[in-house]
């Protein structure tokens, strides 16, 4: 054998240990179960192929546009108060144009005035007039545009906290390019979505905020006690009441609530399910240093006052602040053991910025999945060997070249899956049957080519030569039409459509090296050997 | 061995028999696309709920229906899926019972009415549709075993146990919770025959599509194809010449059509993974045609006196025998996908079984013809265009004709 063939025989086996050690890691033991063992922890199947649930949600950004605006209106509210302008400010379409807000019935003279406010204030919004001293505020598109990216990142953070917390194994979370707003949750192993779906739903927007005035029975009754009109600046709320005998909540009254929280739950650092003195379940929560301080601020100055706790604007429980408290507080209510550990993970978890509503779910039972696989791995394994024999038979010799190749670029297609982490799922099984055929139509083109320049009177050594060169414009051709298609599809498809063109570029790359270099390496090995003037065997 | 050796197969003389053979597959599948069947599309692309359920016995269809009619499902389409001895029924309810607002209440209802078809057991859950999650829920408020404070751990993993038992050994259904005998501790099996009763089926699949999700998905799966067509067209056209390329494309999208036509007029659904079958189609269509597209490239360059269409003719033939086997052999690989593949990947082998042969065919039938079709028109339009310029500078000058003379 010579220098140079040496080398090339090198680098292939050095190719083979690489992504052997892709596809199996280093093994406990290389027994067949340490090597299954291996297998499964380095290639991921897809939710397809080993069960699970998959689910598409879509964040609604509007929820995360209103909250900001309601915000820039109470502050508007302040900033004209102290200015002494009047005017009315209300938000006339917050469900569709959550980024207007309107401001009615400001003086003439007071416009410059305003003009100054807005844009010291709130540099966010266009500022424009309207008819009948009206003016319109209109969140800036790209600040908008900002509040609905950011709803979308913070509510994937939110939703891996909760998942990760519900310890489930390797969840996928991310952004799906497909469509607005949504995000693709892939819970591998989770055939029972119920519970997940509702901890992923809940908005768990917990605010402290002084109860200014209550309880009433019912709306018309919190009204008549104020005369009509709710005092400035509070909000009626919905709570459960305690039933005077029983202590059971049952009813349902109302508290005048204040608008500003004192505290949110942006503030909390940690919330932990617990129980009462009676027993009952309850959750105990602390804030951080800011929220603590805030807090402090707060009961301080409203000692005899009452706080309420709400949760996703519905009053929890009231009680009446006794001392300054500083970080740490309780919510009680009446809730079940399952209820308030759901309620402190989501707490702790943080709140979603927005609400979230379910547009796909699909649930793949296990055995399913793994029936699917055994099936497919069974047809795939049947359908190789057909073709390896049937290679052998017709090309004799040459079809161990081409059998060779074929392995090697199996071996090399799952170790760049190994390696990238990338999930093999049922369309990428197709990617993989496209490169085999592809793969088989290398060796094809070539060992054609070479028995016709034999045929043609050359010497096997030129056949050979002559045969690849040939083949080899071919082959480029098809290979690169292909991945270049996969690339596009890549960047345009998602989910399984991405899949298929990952593992077919994989296996194009792949077989560009086994068919062409690898298959080359060993004819001349075999040429090498040869006695001059002895046939091929092709 | 050798099968096709030196063959010489006049194959554009036979084009109008190709023509023929392909318009009539592509106009039956057209016709069955707009008048008939339409194309059938899979629950990820057309939106709607789709519930498998595995029972312990053949079911019997119309006792499903009769449920289903019961809790008020309009029109459910209930069908056996797979071979009669899985026991398995699909029950689709269409996008009228899938709304985003509440995406799965379908599904509940559909496992509800199949619950109260069970026999009375109030207040309990049911042992075969629970999750782990579930069973650890409820083994750690009845504490059975009476552990400490590892508690949670070791119920967590008994209640994997046990998921994985009902599913792996028992292919989803226990007959009753005495089935664990063995396999968890029998104070667990007692507690859990207190709050949980089994159940004749499990549901083993469950597909809820919104209908937002369908409509997205479906253009996006078109555009990503159209665009990945473009992109292999600038390829042959920067390669080749922009004839070539549209050749080939013409070609991808003869078989596709063919492909859907034929899903469409069998009245089997377009799933997602049928698509992924439907690029792989492309691929190796465009692959077959690139190899005769070489050879012609190559052989036009040997043989410059020769027309066209001999050249043609002889470059299909010298890669028949490649041809040939290629397509061969993938067939084999596909027809063994095809049939021991299983139910789940049956729709994706059929596309690929009729789409290697129509592949196979139109880099033959269609792609290569094309070409010479092309070179004849261009050569008659040369011939009309100097016959015209002739006679209008004619009709301006006696000049200019002896120019062009």
């Amino acid at each position: 054998m010579n220098k140079n063939l040496l080398a090339k025989t090198l680098l292939i086996l050095a190719v083979l240990i690489a992504f052997l050690f892709g596809i199996f890691g280093i093994p406990s033991s290389l027994s067949g179960k340490g090597l299954l063992a291996a297998l499964q922890s380095r290639i991921h199947l897809g939710l397809d192929l080993k069960g699970g649930t998959h689910l598409i949600l879509q964040v609604q950004v509007n929820d995360a546009i209103n909250a900001d605006t309601d915000r820039s209106v109470e502050r508007l509210k302040e900033a004209l108060k102290s200015a002494n302008i009047t005017g009315e400010i209300s938000k006339p379409d917050p469900t569709n144009r959550p980024e207007l807000i309107v401001i009615k019935g400001v003086p003439p003279e007071s416009s410059s005035e305003l003009r100054r406010i807005v844009g010291e204030k709130l540099p966010d919004y266009e500022l424009a007039s309207g008819a009948e001293n009206s003016w319109t505020l209109t969140m800036k598109p790209s600040v908008a545009n900002d509040t609905r990216k950011k709803a979308v990142q913070q509510a994937i953070e939110t939703i891996r906290n909760r998942i990760d917390q519900l310890g489930v194994s390797e969840p996928v979370i991310q952004e799906h390019g497909l469509g607005d707003y949504q995000i693709l949750v892939q819970l591998p192993g989770v055939d029972d979505p119920a519970r997940v779906k509702e901890i992923m739903q809940s908005t768990a927007m917990l605010e402290i905020r002084q109860a200014v005035n209550g309880p009433y029975p019912n709306e018309q009754a919190a009204m008549q006690a104020n005369g009509g009109v709710l005092p400035p600046d509070t909000v009626l709320m919905k709570g459960n009441a305690l039933h005077p005998q029983s202590g059971e909540e049952n009813t349902e009254e109302y508290w005048l609530i204040s608008r500003v929280s004192a505290v949110s739950g942006n503030d909390l650092r940690t919330a932990d399910a617990g129980h009462d003195e009676n027993g009952r379940p309850d959750i105990n929560f602390s804030l951080t240093g800011d929220g603590g301080r805030r807090f402090a601020n707060f009961t301080g100055s409203h000692v005899g006052d009452k706080l309420a706790i709400v949760l996703d604007n519905r009053v929890q429980s009231v009680a009446t602040i006794q001392e300054q408290i500083h970080d740490q507080g309780r919510i009680t209510g009446s809730f079940t053991p399952e209820q308030t550990q759901n309620l402190a993970l989501t707490l702790r978890s943080g709140a979603l910025p927005a609400g979230i509503k379910y547009l796909q779910e699909v649930t793949v039972g296990p055995s399913l999945g793994s029936d699917s696989i055994r099936q497919g791995v069974r047809a795939a394994i049947i359908g190789m060997i057909a073709v390896m024999v049937f290679m052998l038979f017709y090309y004799r010799a040459a079809g161990i070249n081409a059998d060779l190749g074929l392995f090697l670029n199996l071996v090399i297609l799952l170790g760049f899956l190994g390696f990238t982490g990338a999930t093999l799922t049922l369309p990428g099984i197709a990617g993989v049957i496209l490169t085999v055929g592809m793969g088989v139509d290398s060796n094809v083109l070539i060992f054609e080519r070479i028995r016709e320049e034999l045929r043609h009177g050359k010497t096997p050594p030129s056949a050979v030569d002559q045969g690849f060169a040939h083949a080899w414009v071919t082959i480029i051709d098809t290979h690169v039409t292909t991945i270049v298609s996969a690339i596009i599809l890549f960047l345009f498809g998602t989910g399984p459509v991405r899949g298929f063109a990952v593992t077919l570029s994989f296996g194009l790359a792949a077989n560009l090296f086994t068919s062409v270099f690898v298959s080359r390496v060993i004819f001349e090995s075999i040429l090498n050997r040869h006695q001059r003037g002895e046939a091929l065997s092709i | 061995m050798e099968l096709f050796r030196n063959t010489n197969i006049d194959f554009l003389g036979k084009k109008w028999y190709f023509l023929a053979f392909s318009l009539i597959f592509s106009v039956a599948g057209l016709l069955s696309i707009f008048f008939w069947h339409g194309i059938p599309l899979g629950v990820e692309f057309r939106g709607g709920t789709l519930v498998y359920v595995k029972f312990s016995q053949t079911p019997n269809l119309d006792h499903v229906r009769q449920a289903m009619d019961r809790a008020g499902l309009k029109n459910p389409r209930i069908q056996s899926f797979g071979p009669v001895s899985d026991n398995e029924v699909l029950i689709d309810l269409g996008l009228q019972e899938t709304s985003e607002a509440a995406l799965d209440r379908g599904k509940t209802t559909i496992i509800q009415a199949l619950q109260t078809q069970n026999p009375a057991n109030e207040g309990k859950q049911d042992l075969n549709n629970s999750g782990a999650a579930t069973l650890e829920q409820y083994l750690l408020q009845k504490d059975p075993m009476h552990l400490g404070t590892d508690a949670a751990a070791q119920y967590h993993a008994l209640a994997q146990t046990i998921e994985d038992f009902r599913n792996k050994q028992r292919g989803g259904i226990l007959a009753s919770a005495d089935d664990l005998r063995g396999v968890v501790p029998a104070e667990v099996i007692s507690s859990l025959q207190e709050g949980f009763y089994a159940s004749d089926f499990v549901v083993r699949n469950v597909e809820i599509v919104g209908p937002q999700v369908g409509g997205q998905l479906r253009h996006q799966a078109l555009m990503a194809t159209l665009y990945s067509l473009a992109g292999m067209l600038v390829y042959l056209w920067f390669r080749f010449e922009l004839i070539y390329g549209v050749g080939a494309v013409v070609a991808c999208f003869h078989d596709t059509i063919i492909t859907i036509g034929f899903f469409s007029l069998l009245n089997k659904e377009i799933s997602l993974t049928v698509i992924a079958a439907i690029l792989t189609l492309i691929g190796y269509s465009m692959n077959d045609t690139i190899v005769v597209f070489d050879r012609i490239r190559e052989n036009i360059k040997l043989l410059r006196r020769e027309p066209l269409a001999d050249i043609v003719n002889k470059s299909i033939n010298q890669t028949l025998s490649r041809t040939i086997l290629t397509s061969g052999l993938t067939f084999l690989t596909v027809l063994s996908l095809y049939l021991f593949g299983g139910e789940v990947l049956r729709g994706f082998s059929l596309a690929l079984v009729i789409g290697i042969l129509i592949g196979t065919y139109s880099s033959i039938a269609v792609a290569a013809p094309m070409l010479v079709a092309y070179q004849d028109w261009r050569a008659r339009r040369a011939g009309e265009a100097v016959a015209r310029s002739v006679s209008s500078a004619r009709n301006k000058g006696r000049e200019k004709v002896k120019v062009k003379a």
